[in-house]
């Protein structure tokens, strides 16, 4: 029995030791051999079996039968325990669960860090507290409830929406407070009765109107409605130019849908019905006219009586190609097709808006006036800009009036798709340009050397010092100080291989003259569609005439000084003595030779100047995506000059800000991250000020009011 | 805001309206870009950095820090065991300590600014107080630890009294005990340097002598991770705004950024250097960090980009062995073998002290210019030049001719053999030999 009771004890102390935490009782008992799991084994050599315990774990009855059914399977099992695993192995999986908590945790300063990279201005030391004394709002506002007593009364006041600082009225009182009268309520069921009877009688009749299938009946209402708006409308124009404006910007919007739908075009399946029947029946011809005429009618433009002058000009000018007239600069790389005005208008209305915000802001009168400077100044630009390339284009002109009989809109889509062309290859530059500015990126290293600088004509000299260099760099031709920005700078320093040139020039001359050996039916019509476009043109001729043309104004002309002398001739026609013109005729000094001297098929620009050239960007740098957005970014002005005080100063705050004496702690990781198992009351301030209170209690009594008005109506 | 509109009110009687119609102020870009290159003039003229050198030491400075609680204190500790504190505006030294037998290895401030503790070659580690004994009184420790082999490293940590030392192993200290209340090796015989993060106060780097950096965590039982390098790095410190980044400096000449969350790769490689790089310090605002090198020089590095925004020397300074950022962002410290710490401006053209609001607007308009037309030629130029002694440009000039011969050997290798064989690898790939988990 003694025996029996001791084997049960050790079968507990065994239980035990499954879970190692539970604290244990050591037993001291006397006995010879101790083992390590401080069962004591009764008697020398005797070791405790797992099957002489299982017998009793059978019969009591304390037992559950799952550890019951765990203990028969270990029983019959007959595998040994796997070998844990080696010291380093384990040390290595620790490291690694250890490393990968660490990483999740210092993650969440992930936005913090960005949000400080991003930020405009920083302002060191962080979380500055204004030193003196505080208010008692501020103090009160800022204060949270932190001891689980402040806690629990809070949620006590809380919860029961007792007030807190004047006890007046409960929440629920002062909704009963607010609540409607008996009378009032009544009166509004009725009112509200009435509206939706109405209601119903008058979509009853549109149904009923709706359902007739006479089109003539609809035709005469369509009529008798567009009468009545057109008085409408007239009358409004009298009273309510703003509502009239509306509507005419309605009209505009179906004018423009009649005019891009083929709605009205008698191009329908009705109208190809009527066209074949049109010769026989009359009524038919009509049919088409009338849908003609409504064409017309709907496209007609609304006449507008203070734009009529401006309308008149356009039209007179309407027989000149559109794109003389678009600004060379705006070029759209996603849709070649949108360039010109509407491109350009785009940023001029972006711009408005923006600055409506900004006046309803603040500072409106000024920022207004700013503005207005802006636009003007962007005009003033636009212009400058435009008298180089008009000059080109008036030629163009003129060529053009010569066989002004043509017909202008073909050659205004072939003139767009050469252009569009360009814009792609101009694109495909831009691109290139951009890689190698990446490339100038990592050369922002530090320009070392032994020349010290100690004044601004040390300055000067290390000007010179460096100069040769940029002169010589340079050899690429540059028509316009625009195209120079977005040439890849590869391109500028690679010699001028003639091969290459003659290849290009090939391809793009030697295509219409081709005889056209090639089957394929397509290419034959995209080459007589060259053919047809150029047919007037000799492309050769012109470009050496170019060339003789750009090789004589580079040529030094003859200054002529001679002046009449005393009792001499004047006029026009006489020929001044030799001697005279020996003297006051001055020949200046040849230019160096010209660089395309030698090649007969290229002509390279001389316009480009070295002592400007060194001042220019030759590439586009880095963050900018194209040379319109650089040249934005250069020709906004900073300096007060050209913008009012508070403008400059936004313009030009430092990025970081630190105070003068103060140390600069490091980020304190509980002022930045606040951690998510705070207390439910800990969330906000746990006293609301007045105004806050008030505020929260306004929308509370609206939804109350709506849930009145609920059962009423 | 309402200061400005305190101070028009304050002034409007000086207040003269402009007509700012674009019409009276033609050439606005022409106009802008003069004023940009003569700012940038004007600041290559001003820019004298160096502001004072303390002499005092009489052995090579191995190791600044900076009071925690006061900007103009400092603590050095030189090559022969001695300790001296240093006042900044009087540019003298207050009070000198003979702390350690041999070399000073690390100093380190207690966080409330009341004492510092220090370790050197003799094995021990002892706190001071920061006052010094009154009159007559000997100079004597707080505590004394002596440990069992040579420390060579110690930082404090940022809010709590415990501390970290290095040297054969990386051991964490309680201030009350004078045993280590954990210590961890990871088969490396010895540590160089020890840093505690001072965002995530928990966590640990130190710089190993196995060429690896290896990252703790205090709370854990066992290292992080380790990630090993071509060559050793000398130092590192953590970014104080920005959790997850540390630099350290390598003996290869570079320094590198990593981000502890992927090191694998580190984030930016610092290369200017032409010598290796023995101390690296971040500016309190975490944006900059400044490095010391062997060739005598020290550099300030943008935290984000590879190459140095600047670069001090002087004839006089040998190698520059440890360097600080001080606290408000505006100074930095440099010692070096030949005995002299020295001050120098963290920006080399500000003027310092108060400035007019006229001053200062005009300094931040001047600094904007620079900054729009920096892609001009002529500004790049001039506002990236600076003046470099001859020896140091030779070694630049030999070493930019190594690395494209190396690179060059490495394109003709490549060439000569099995496509994909011999893998491109970009120079942030390149001085990274393994991550060991």
């Amino acid at each position: 029995m003694q025996n029996e009771n001791l084997v049960q004890i050790s079968f507990f102390n065994q239980l035990m030791l499954v879970h190692p935490r539970k604290k244990q009782n050591e037993r001291s008992e006397a006995s010879v051999q101790v083992s390590e799991y401080f069962v004591n084994a009764e008697g020398t050599g005797d070791k405790v079996n797992l099957s002489d315990l299982l017998g009793t774990v059978e019969k009591t009855s304390g037992a559950s039968n799952k550890t019951k059914k765990q203990l028969r399977n270990l029983q019959s099992s007959k595998e040994t325990l796997e070998l844990p695993l080696n010291k380093q192995q384990t040390e290595k999986i620790q490291r690694g669960i250890a490393y990968e908590k660490t990483t999740a945790e210092v993650s969440c300063w992930k936005n913090i860090i960005l949000q400080n990279q991003k930020a405009e201005q920083m302002v060191f030391p962080l979380n500055q507290e204004s030193s003196g004394p505080k208010r008692v709002e501020q103090v009160v506002a800022g204060w949270k409830v932190q001891t689980p007593l402040e806690q629990e009364i809070f949620r006590l006041l809380h919860g029961s929406r007792q007030p807190v600082n004047d006890p007046v009225l409960t929440p629920v009182e002062e909704q009963s407070l607010k609540a409607m009268s008996l009378e009032e309520a009544k009166i509004r069921r009725a009112e509200l009765q009435k509206a939706r009877a109405l209601q119903s009688y008058y979509e009853a009749k549109a149904k009923r109107e709706k359902k007739i299938k006479s089109k003539k009946y609809h035709k005469v209402q369509n009529k008798a409605k567009r009468k009545d708006f057109l008085k409408q409308f007239d009358e409004m124009v009298k009273t309510n130019p703003e509502g009239a404006l509306e509507e005419l910007k309605k009209m505009e919007l179906s004018r423009m849908e009649e005019r891009m739908s083929l709605k009205h075009q008698n191009s329908g399946k009705w109208a190809k019905s009527k066209a074949i029947m049109a010769k026989y029946d009359d009524s038919a011809r009509k049919a088409m006219q009338e849908q003609l005429q409504m064409n017309k009618d709907l496209t007609q433009k609304m006449v507008v009586p203070s734009d009529d002058e401006h309308e008149s000009i356009e039209e007179g000018l309407e027989t000149v190609p559109d794109f003389v007239n678009d600004p060379e600069t705006v070029i759209d790389p996603v849709n070649p097709w949108m360039r010109g005005q509407l491109t350009h208008e785009e940023p001029e209305v972006s711009c408005v808006t923006a600055e409506e915000v900004q006046t309803a802001e603040e500072e409106n009168e000024e920022e207004e006036i700013i503005g207005e400077f802006e636009r003007k100044r962007k005009l003033r630009q636009a212009d400058e800009e435009d008298l180089i390339p008009t000059e080109e284009e008036r030629k163009k002109t003129q060529e053009e009036d010569e066989d002004e009989e043509e017909d202008v809109s073909e050659f205004n889509t072939l003139f767009r798709l050469m252009r569009s062309e360009k814009t792609r290859e101009g694109s495909n530059q831009t691109r290139g340009g951009l890689n190698t500015a990446g490339e100038e990126d990592e050369e922002g290293l530090l320009s070392e050397g032994q020349i010290r600088v100690r004044s601004i004509e040390d300055l000067e000299v290390l000007d010179e010092v460096v100069e040769p260099r940029a002169i010589e760099e340079p050899s690429a031709p540059q028509t316009a100080a625009a195209e120079a920005t977005s040439e890849p700078p590869h391109k500028k320093k690679r010699e001028i291989n003639l091969k290459e040139v003659l290849t290009k020039e090939a391809k793009a001359v030697r295509l219409p003259f081709l005889p056209t050996v090639v089957d394929e039916e397509e290419r034959d019509e995209q080459i007589s569609i060259i053919k047809e476009a150029f047919a007037g043109d000799d492309v050769i001729s012109d470009f050496i005439k170019d060339k003789s043309r750009q090789e004589a104004a580079g040529r030094p002309a003859v200054v002529d000084l001679t002046l009449p002398g005393w009792g001499e001739w004047g006029g026009v026609g006489l020929k001044p003595p030799r001697w005279k013109r020996k003297r006051f005729r001055i020949k200046t000094a040849p230019p160096p030779p010209r660089q395309d001297q030698k090649l007969p098929d290229v002509i390279i620009s001389e316009k480009r100047t070295a002592s400007v050239a060194s001042h220019q960007v030759s590439q586009l740098p880095f963050p900018f995506q194209n040379t319109a957005q650089f040249e934005s970014s250069i020709r906004t002005p900073i300096g007060s000059t050209w913008n009012t005080q508070t403008v400059v100063k936004n313009m030009t705050k430092p990025k970081v800000v630190t105070k003068l004496g103060a140390i600069i702690e490091p980020m304190v990781k509980e002022d930045f991250i606040k951690s998510k198992t705070t207390a439910a009351g800990g969330k906000g301030a746990a006293i609301m000020l007045g105004e806050n209170r008030r505020a929260k209690e306004g929308t509370k009594r609206t939804k109350i009011l709506a849930l009145t008005e609920l059962p009423t109506a | 805001e309402a200061s400005d509109f305190c101070l028009y009110w304050k002034w409007r009687h000086l207040y003269v309206p402009r007509n700012y119609d674009p019409t009276l102020h033609p050439f606005e870009v022409p106009r802008e870009y003069t004023r940009a290159l003569n700012a940038t003039k004007l600041e290559r003229v001003f820019a004298k950095p160096f502001v004072a050198s303390l002499d005092g030491h009489r052995d090579g400075i191995s190791c600044i820090t900076k009071h925690a609680k006061s900007l103009s204190t400092i603590i050095s500790g030189a090559c022969d065991g001695e300790v001296k504190v240093w006042n900044l505006p009087r540019q003298e030294c207050l009070r000198t300590v003979q702390a350690h037998e041999g070399f000073v290895r690390g100093i380190c401030s207690r966080f409330c600014g009341t004492s510092f503790f220090t370790v050197g070659d003799d094995k021990t580690i002892k706190q001071w107080n920061w006052e010094a004994p009154g009159y007559g009184v000997r100079e004597e420790p707080i505590n004394t630890i002596l440990g069992k082999a040579v420390f060579t490293g110690i930082d404090h940590h940022q809010r709590e009294g415990t501390f970290v030392t290095c040297g054969q192993t990386v051991d964490i200290w309680d201030e009350q005990r004078s045993s280590p209340i954990r210590s961890f090796s990871w088969g490396v015989d010895s540590f160089s340097c020890v840093r505690y993060n001072p965002v995530e106060t928990e966590l640990l780097a130190s710089c190993a002598s196995d060429r690896s950096v290896v990252l703790y965590d205090t709370r854990e039982s066992a290292p992080l991770r380790k990630v090993i390098m071509q060559l050793r790095s000398n130092t590192l410190c953590w970014n104080p705004m920005e959790a997850y980044y540390f630099t350290c400096a390598n003996e290869d000449y570079n320094l590198y950024t990593y981000d502890i969350r992927h090191l694998d790769v580190p984030v930016t490689v610092h290369m200017d250097h032409v010598s290796a790089v023995l101390d690296v310090d971040y500016s309190p605002t975490g944006r900059e960090f400044v490095s010391a090198s062997f060739d005598k020089t020290i550099r300030i590095f943008p935290k984000d980009k590879g190459h140095s925004r600047e670069v001090y020397h002087t004839k006089r300074m040998q190698h520059v062995i440890c360097v600080r950022w001080s606290a408000d962002n505006k100074y930095v410290l440099s010692g070096s073998d030949e005995m002299n710490i020295r001050l120098w401006k963290a920006n080399a053209s500000e003027k310092l002290g108060l400035l007019s609001a006229r001053e200062k607007a005009a300094t931040h308009y001047n600094k904007k210019l620079i900054e729009k037309f920096q892609h001009h030629p002529q500004v790049r130029r001039i506002a990236r030049h600076r003046h470099l002694p001859g020896d140091i440009l030779k070694q630049k000039r030999e070493l930019r001719e190594m690395r494209e011969a190396q690179r060059r050997k490495e394109q003709n290798v490549r060439k000569h053999s099995k496509p994909g064989s011999v893998p491109l690898l970009t120079e942030k790939e390149k001085h990274v030999v393994a991550v060991v988990e």
